[in-house]
């Protein structure tokens, strides 16, 4: 940009991340600007205008910052780049690639270094989709190029309004993600120098879609528990709350790992820094076995953890949901797993706290609500102008002060979200993995699993656990034959159905077909009458089905040591049935 | 030179206003008073009023007061000379030895590139069994001691301060007794630890601002040796005192409290000192332990429960002891795969063996009668809870195993253990006495 084209201001106050600046012309709201501090320039978005004065939370350290520095307004929202390229990275909040930053600089993230996202020196191979003359609206395809395993699509403007006719196109070859693809002649007779690049606002949504449709089809995540009693659908929302210790962010990297959707992005906003690791270290050696790829070449990383500044936090998760918009518009199914939207809440609450707002519960902004429905309502299954359909779904993890469920953030989500998968920090200390509670955890998105029978499990799972509680008071000898057997059965149901031994290579993801065919045998046994002498014998015989039914989990799918060891839980099952007649 | 000024327009609490000119956020300046003199941290700017924090407290400063802005942020000698030194949270000596000014770095610095981090590898040695078997510390780990008044944790940091197989030991003290702070010079200083140890120390008399110094001076000192290759382990006590005098200042500073009077931003303020703790590839480590006392017992305070969302796991210390049940180290899976074939085994059993015997217990306490198979449990618990779990146990890993094993051979037969067969042929004691 022209220096005499630029606007300035001069910063008038400085309260930790906040700046207050005066500015002479106009300014945007949340418009992006940067403070120079001598040799260093930090990055900041407009949030308040009150008369001439502006209030800017800073995406960095303000150390240093003085009375009379300059700032310079950029007239852009803040925004993130769209291009190929992305997958397999690791960006901050503000999509800084993280590893280019640390080749530059070391071990510590330096104030104010702020790098171009994408490899601008790549080429990529070009097919052109359209000829000249075709008339084009925002969103259709121009030309594809393959990133990775995906046709990566290059697109119209996503907010080109109207028809745009196309003058020139490229043909056929290997370009940079900076040459210019297309020309396009707008309907108000403005042209258009297309590249592969698209500069998207982070805080509003993509729409170049026909029609937003409602989420039917199971996302299979291949955990039993969430797959057979809370299922998510593909476009769907659910949140994961729960305690420390819990074990949200081991469900999260499973969910990473295992869930059926062709693109992950994973947003560590406000977690620690350790956990990330964990991903950039495993996933570059894990095959998907679907695609036969590593997994790091379907995952993006936007990793803006605890100790990074606090305001780059609050935007990491719009820049991870505008990503997955993004590979949405291509058709492909995303899912976006923020871990923790509560430290996401609690960025916003710093700011609003400096900004001397009217605090609402637990010092929450007023908006907390609206701010966590907008965010969430930008999953969806739409369907594109070509007739195919991409799907946003997200996951987010929610840890709640003292592990008490009725705070804000908790609360507020669960007013959006489509499930809810309450983790108990009674269950992760039982080691019962995963720790989802199975009665307290709702969704309203339906199974691939015949509703009739889980409706007819979970009731067994709660006579279980009632008889459960009661054998506390008055022991086992105060309980019926006929109830100990039902206590019998919902803990059966729970140890070798809900929960999945993550140790275990064939347990810890159970497909589809495997889940359909066990949970038949489960629900047999679940309504089979039994007629056992003593509790003794009964308590005998669940056990020993019980180690069956683990070194079934073990076997692959479709193995011969699959087959027998079903083998033998049928002629147990018809045993049982023979002794009783 | 440089300008002074004074006029001092606004005091209060610990904060000070003055107009000034060119001054930088959280520049450091000096307050000259008829008592003495304190450094000061601009801590808001708005328009040509400076508030500032003085560091040794508001008290006595009147209003023509010189303040001398010095063009720096708040700073630390980093040196080889501050080894077995002790000083202030301010800085200060506190032990009567030279001030120090050689090699000034400051605190409070950015953070880790989180794609340079990796995920750590080695094992530190405590010589508590209830640590290095059961829940191993790892380095770069942070943890914090979960703990009430009372409890005896400063005896516990100081043991493991003497204990830990380190290159040297950062010690901070916030709000400390004065009598706590004499127990951990005396005791250092008698084994010898404290050359190679620093102390920064904060007593409960001292000025609150200093309290809230004490964890950047030891976090920055520790980063500076990290990266000269050191292993660093920095420990931590109170981080409630800590957190309280965030409260303090926030409340002061008119900001919006959230939870039970804590400032919004306590979650990140724990955070950006916890995650200092790091491993350097190439270089050293920076290992943390903090001592977290749970105001009347109760793990959702917001301290505590702040600190559990940060931290790597958590130790209980409960009754003189580190509590097996609630203790975890998230990353003791890391490293106790390579110590010796039977830790895991060892681990896991002798835990869910004193569950059962903590079962017991209560059937006893119930009055249930007692089988064998409970005099056998009892038998064990008692001697697990002596030989174990005792502060005052000092010996290595491999020791503590070996007196694991000898501890079930004397209670129970091979197979009650349900220890699988290969490590019993190995690691059962011959001579074994079992009834």
């Amino acid at each position: 940009m022209a220096k005499s084209a630029q606007r300035l201001g001069t910063v008038v106050g400085v309260n930790g991340n906040m700046v207050a600046v005066e500015f002479k012309e106009k300014v945007m709201q949340n418009e992006v600007a940067f403070v120079i501090v001598g040799e260093e320039t930090l990055k900041a978005e407009v949030i308040r205008v009150k008369g001439n004065r502006a209030d800017l939370q800073v995406f960095e350290d303000t150390s240093g910052v003085k009375i009379g520095n300059r700032v310079e307004f950029t007239n852009q929202l803040l925004s993130v780049e769209l291009a190929p390229g992305l997958l397999g990275q690791i960006f901050d909040g503000l999509q800084n690639p993280l590893p280019q930053l640390a080749e530059q600089h070391g071990f510590f993230l330096k104030r104010g270094a702020y790098l171009y996202p994408l490899d601008k020196e790549k080429k990529w191979e070009f097919t052109p989709k359209v000829s000249v003359g075709d008339k084009l609206r925002a969103g259709d395809t121009i030309g594809i190029v393959k990133e990775n395993m995906f046709d990566h699509r290059i697109m119209a403007p996503f907010d080109l309004q109207g028809e745009a006719e196309v003058k020139k196109i490229a043909s056929a070859g290997q370009y940079t993600i900076v040459e210019v693809m297309a020309q396009l002649k707008t309907d108000n007779g403005k042209t258009l120098d297309q590249t592969m690049v698209q500069t998207w606002p982070v805080k509003i949504p993509i729409k170049a879609y026909t029609q937003k449709l409602k989420p039917v089809e199971p996302l299979v995540t291949k955990l039993r528990l969430i797959d057979t009693l809370c299922p998510v659908s593909i476009g769907g929302t659910f949140c994961t709350p729960g305690p420390f210790g819990a074990g949200k962010t081991v469900l999260q990297h499973l969910l990473s790992r295992h869930a059926e959707v062709d693109v992950v992005i994973v947003a560590a906003c406000g977690e620690r820094a350790g956990e990330v690791v964990e991903i950039l270290e495993e996933f570059p050696e894990l095959i998907d076995p679907k695609t036969n790829r590593s997994l790091m070449e379907r995952t993006i990383i936007i990793c803006n953890t605890s100790s990074m500044p606090v305001a780059a936090r609050e935007s990491s998760v719009y820049t991870a949901v505008t990503l997955a918009e993004y590979y949405r518009q291509m058709g492909l199914n995303v899912l976006l797993l923020a871990d923790s939207t509560s430290r996401w809440a609690q960025a916003m609450r710093e700011m609003s706290g400096r900004l001397e707002e009217i605090p609402g519960e637990e010092a929450f902004p007023a908006y907390l609500e609206s701010r966590i429905a907008s965010f969430y309502e930008r999953a969806g299954l739409i369907q594109l102008r070509d007739g195919t359909q991409g799907s946003v779904t997200i996951g987010g993890a929610v840890s709640p002060a003292g592990g008490n469920f009725e705070e804000p953030v908790t609360q507020a989500t669960l007013k959006v979200v489509g499930g809810f998968l309450g983790l108990s920090a009674a269950r992760a200390n039982a080691r019962k993995y995963p720790s989802i509670d199975p009665l307290e955890s709702w969704s309203k998105y339906t199974s691939f699993i015949d509703a009739e029978k889980i409706r007819l499990a979970v009731g067994m799972l709660q006579k279980s656990n009632s008889v459960g509680q009661m054998m506390k008071v008055v022991g086992e000898e105060g309980t019926s034959t006929a109830e100990f057997i039902d206590y019998l059965k919902g803990d059966f149901f729970d140890s070798v159905y809900l929960q999945q031994n993550a140790f275990d290579k064939t347990d810890e993801a159970s497909p589809a077909d495997r889940q359909k065919h066990v949970f038949g045998i489960v629900h047999e046994i679940l309504v089979q009458e039994f007629d056992f002498e003593d509790k003794a014998k009964a308590r005998r015989f669940f056990q020993e089905l019980r180690q069956n039914f683990i070194n079934w989990n073990s076997s692959a799918w479709g193995s011969d040591e699959f087959s027998s060891a079903e083998k033998q839980i049928r002629e147990k099952m018809e045993a049982s049935k023979l002794a009783t007649v | 030179m440089q300008k002074v000024y004074s006029q001092i327009i606004q005091i209060a609490g610990d904060v000070i206003t003055v107009e000034a000119d060119d001054i930088g956020y959280k520049e450091l300046a000096e307050v000259t008073t008829d008592k003495g003199s304190s450094l000061a941290q601009v801590i808001r700017l708005d328009s040509g009023k400076v508030s500032l924090q003085v560091l040794a407290g508001s008290r006595g400063v009147s209003t023509n007061d010189k303040v001398r802005f010095l063009k720096h942020p708040i700073q630390v000698s980093c040196s080889e000379n501050l080894l077995g030194r002790i000083f202030t949270g301010g800085g200060d000596p506190r032990d009567n030895g030279p001030s120090l000014t050689d090699n000034m770095i400051n605190i409070g610095g950015p953070s880790v590139n989180p794609s340079k981090r990796i995920v750590p590898k080695n094992m530190i040695r405590t010589g508590l069994p209830m640590i290095d078997i059961f829940n191993s510390l790892v380095e770069s780990q942070k943890l914090p001691i979960f703990s009430i008044a009372g409890e005896p944790y400063n005896e516990l940091l100081a043991r493991i301060a003497m204990q830990a197989e380190v290159d040297m030991i950062i010690l901070g003290g916030m709000g400390l007794k004065y009598d706590d702070y004499l127990f951990f010079r005396d005791t250092l200083e008698q084994h010898g630890s404290l050359s190679k140890s620093i102390l920064f120390v904060h007593t409960a008399s001292d000025p609150t601002v200093e309290c809230l110094l004490v964890p950047d001076m030891c976090l920055a000192v520790a980063e500076q040796f990290a990266l000269e290759g050191k292993r660093v382990l920095v420990l931590l006590t109170d981080m409630t005192n800590f957190a309280d005098a965030l409260k303090e200042i926030a409340i002061t500073m008119e900001q919006i409290p959230s939870n039970r009077g804590y400032p919004g931003d306590l979650y990140s303020q724990l955070a950006s000192r916890y995650e200092k703790a790091v491993d350097f590839e190439g270089a050293g480590s920076i290992t943390l332990l903090a001592v977290t006392t749970m105001p009347g017992d109760d793990v959702t305070h917001p301290v505590p429960d702040n600190t559990g969302y940060i931290t790597e796991g958590q130790f209980y210390l409960r009754g003189g002891r580190i509590e097996p049940f609630g203790s975890l180290s998230r990353l003791k899976q890391q490293v106790n795969d390579t110590t010796r074939a039977d830790h895991r085994t060892i681990m896991d059993r002798m835990i869910q063996l004193f569950a059962d015997y903590r079962e017991t217990l209560e059937k006893r306490s119930m009055g249930f009668q007692m089988s064998d198979w409970d005099g056998k449990l009892l038998r064990y618990g008692k001697r697990f809870e002596e030989e174990l779990m005792d502060l005052a146990v000092n010996i290595p890993l491999e020791q503590a195993l070996d007196l694991g094993w000898s501890i079930l051979a004397d209670c129970f037969e091979p197979a009650e253990t349900g220890i699988k067969d290969s490590l019993v042929k190995e690691f059962w004691p011959k001579e074994a006495t079992a009834s």
